[in-house]
């Protein structure tokens, strides 16, 4: 197990670097000016030097980029134009606000999918299986930013029950969770109901049948834990879309997390803001990803001794 | 009929929908989507305006069709784009053999371990808002899934006996590519495109919902959806509509993508 750790501990350093050298090319080498996006096109020529002086884009590529790697080993990732602040300060101020809504999109995900899963993948075919993934279908085809508006239009504005926008106590997070963790529900819901379909016709399964377990029984109780191994892995793949949905639910509920911080400061043409919010952003979902792969061993032994 | 069926026929149904509407919706609703009267801002529907008016008294049914067009279009085009870049670039890491196979998949793996919205909206950031550039911030996250199952299946399809036999009848690499791999790949390749047209239109929505996408007076779904949110309480219409309209295209697609995942026995339930 440990060794099964390390390696894949190992494992992240190519694609982390990979995912650092992406963000940093997508700023530096994209065709355009980002001097020039940032202070506009009738700029004097002496402020848009001074710009790039500041920022080290008068440097060599190479230069400028083990600048950006030797900075990011330090915890440095620059200083933001727009709100005059370090970068890693002002990321480390709204990061728990987007992990607390990850994480509650999380919970709500896991709580409608697996009843959902369960209850189709036991009687594949049958009506209850037909509603939860006529739900799947319907969950996965309405994107959080049509959902959101259409909860806050119901349960905010015409019965008032949740809070309209903004971060507070629980009230404040129902709406945007539900809004973030439908889509995953789905997702989830889907996998684990073809997981326990395929499941179900396994020799274990029917030798349990056999010595008298029920058929509903044995597949709880025996291939449950087995049909959650493509679980875990679509959850792992499926962060990407959920710190993604993330930045979009953020907006729509005016939740003060890193999305939000993003999505400004493209606005207001930040490069080194927008530029330190891709890289966590992206840094983040490499690690739920190794997270996700450390798990595997603790659900299925045959991982583990492999 | 068999729900398979059912799938096939409901997704075909609504996306056929969809692009009846993109390309006769503007001649057959007849209103500009752009022309603009105060007196009838957030009018209610009535006669001649069946979905009422926004907040600048435009034709919301009129600027809906126009957002379809334009959905539609950017996705067509993503789609294609990614398509192409995709078959060529996973053709050639599955013929051209170790070397080309490995430089190519390392390229695809990076860009995979970049969640895709977030790659699009990286470069729509710096690229700046319009057409092409969303189209190419699309694309850029689109190509990959298509490189890798075009790779994927070639190297799969390599190893069948009817193409090993072909090759030892002395079958070219071209007749080899042609004849036998390609077609046996437009199955798959219409299923991850039909699933590919309904991730574009989300993430154009999504997009244009954070006002990165086609830049104003532009109709796209995802602008209506953004500028509806300030008059939920007051017009839910302006907001619901176009809600309505991208999950009903994003139905369509997923269910055709279903339905002909089991036309061409990928998916087995």
């Amino acid at each position: 197990m440990i060794r099964l750790a390390v390696r894949r501990l190992l494992s992240l350093v190519p694609v982390a670097l990979g995912v650092v050298t992406l963000t940093f090319l997508l700023v530096h080498l994209v065709p355009g000016d980002p001097v020039v996006a940032m202070l506009g096109e009738n700029a004097q020529p002496v402020d848009l030097l001074q710009m790039r002086h500041a920022l080290g884009l008068d440097r060599p590529l190479a230069s400028q980029y083990a600048r950006f790697v030797a900075g990011l080993l330090h915890g440095d990732l620059g200083y933001s134009i727009a709100l005059r602040q370090p970068v890693a300060r002002l990321i480390a101020e709204r990061y728990p606000a987007t992990a607390e809504l990850a994480a509650a999109a999380l919970a709500v995900a896991i709580v409608i999918a697996f009843p959902l899963g369960v209850v189709a993948g036991v009687r594949p075919g049958g009506a209850a299986d037909l509603c939860a993934m006529s739900f799947a279908v319907l969950g996965v085809s309405v994107p959080h930013v049509c959902l959101g508006p259409l909860l806050m239009l119901v349960f905010s504005l015409e019965l008032g029950w949740l809070p309209l926008t903004g971060r507070g106590g629980l009230a404040h997070l129902v709406l945007p969770a539900v809004t973030l963790g439908t889509a995953l529900a789905a997702v989830v819901a889907r996998m684990l109901r073809q997981s326990l379909a395929r499941v179900g016709s396994a020799d274990y399964l029917r030798t349990a049948r056999a010595k008298g377990l029920g058929a509903t029984g044995a597949l709880l109780r025996h291939g449950l834990r087995n049909a959650l191994t493509p679980v875990v892995s679509i959850l792992g793949l499926e962060t990407g879309a959920l710190l993604t949905g993330a930045i979009i639910t953020e907006v729509i509920f005016s939740w003060p997390g890193l999305g939000r911080l993003m999505i400004g400061a493209i606005q207001a043409r930040d490069y080194p803001l927008v530029e330190g919010c891709v890289l966590v952003f992206a840094l983040s979902y490499v690690l739920i990803n190794l997270a996700t792969d450390l798990l595997y061993p603790l659900i299925d032994p045959r991982v583990r001794h492999g | 009929m068999e729900r398979r069926n059912a799938s096939l026929l409901a997704g075909g149904l609504l996306v056929v929908l969809v692009a009846l509407a993109a390309v006769l919706g503007p001649g057959l609703v007849g209103g500009d989507p752009f022309r603009m009267d105060l007196a009838r801002s957030l009018a209610a529907p009535a006669p001649g305006h069946w979905l009422g008016c926004d907040v600048l008294g435009r034709d919301l049914l009129a600027r809906l069709v126009a957002g379809a067009r334009l959905s539609l279009g950017v996705a067509t085009a993503v789609v294609g784009f990614s398509l192409l870049f995709g078959s060529i670039a996973g053709g050639l890491a599955g013929v051209l053999g170790a070397a080309a196979d490995a430089a190519i998949m390392r390229l695809v793996d990076v860009l995979l371990a970049f969640p895709g919205f977030l790659l699009a909206l990286g470069l729509v950031a710096v690229l700046g808002p319009g057409l092409p550039q969303l189209v190419v911030a699309l694309t850029a996250m689109g190509w990959t899934g298509y490189a890798r199952l075009v790779r994927g299946e070639l190297l799969s399809l390599r190893e069948r006996e009817y193409v090993v036999a072909a090759r030892a009848l002395g079958a070219r690499t071209g007749r080899l590519l042609f004849v036998h791999l390609l077609p046996a790949l437009l199955g798959p390749l219409m299923v991850q495109a039909s699933f590919g047209f309904g991730g574009i239109i989300v993430a154009e929505a999504g997009l244009s919902f954070l006002g990165l996408g086609v830049p104003p007076p532009a109709p796209s779904w995802g602008s209506l959806l953004d500028s509806g949110r300030a008059f939920l309480l007051v017009a839910p219409r302006l907001s619901t509509a176009p809600a309505l309209a991208i999950g009903l295209s994003v139905l369509g697609f997923n269910l055709l993508g279903d339905g002909l995942a089991r036309r061409f026995g990928l998916r087995s339930d």
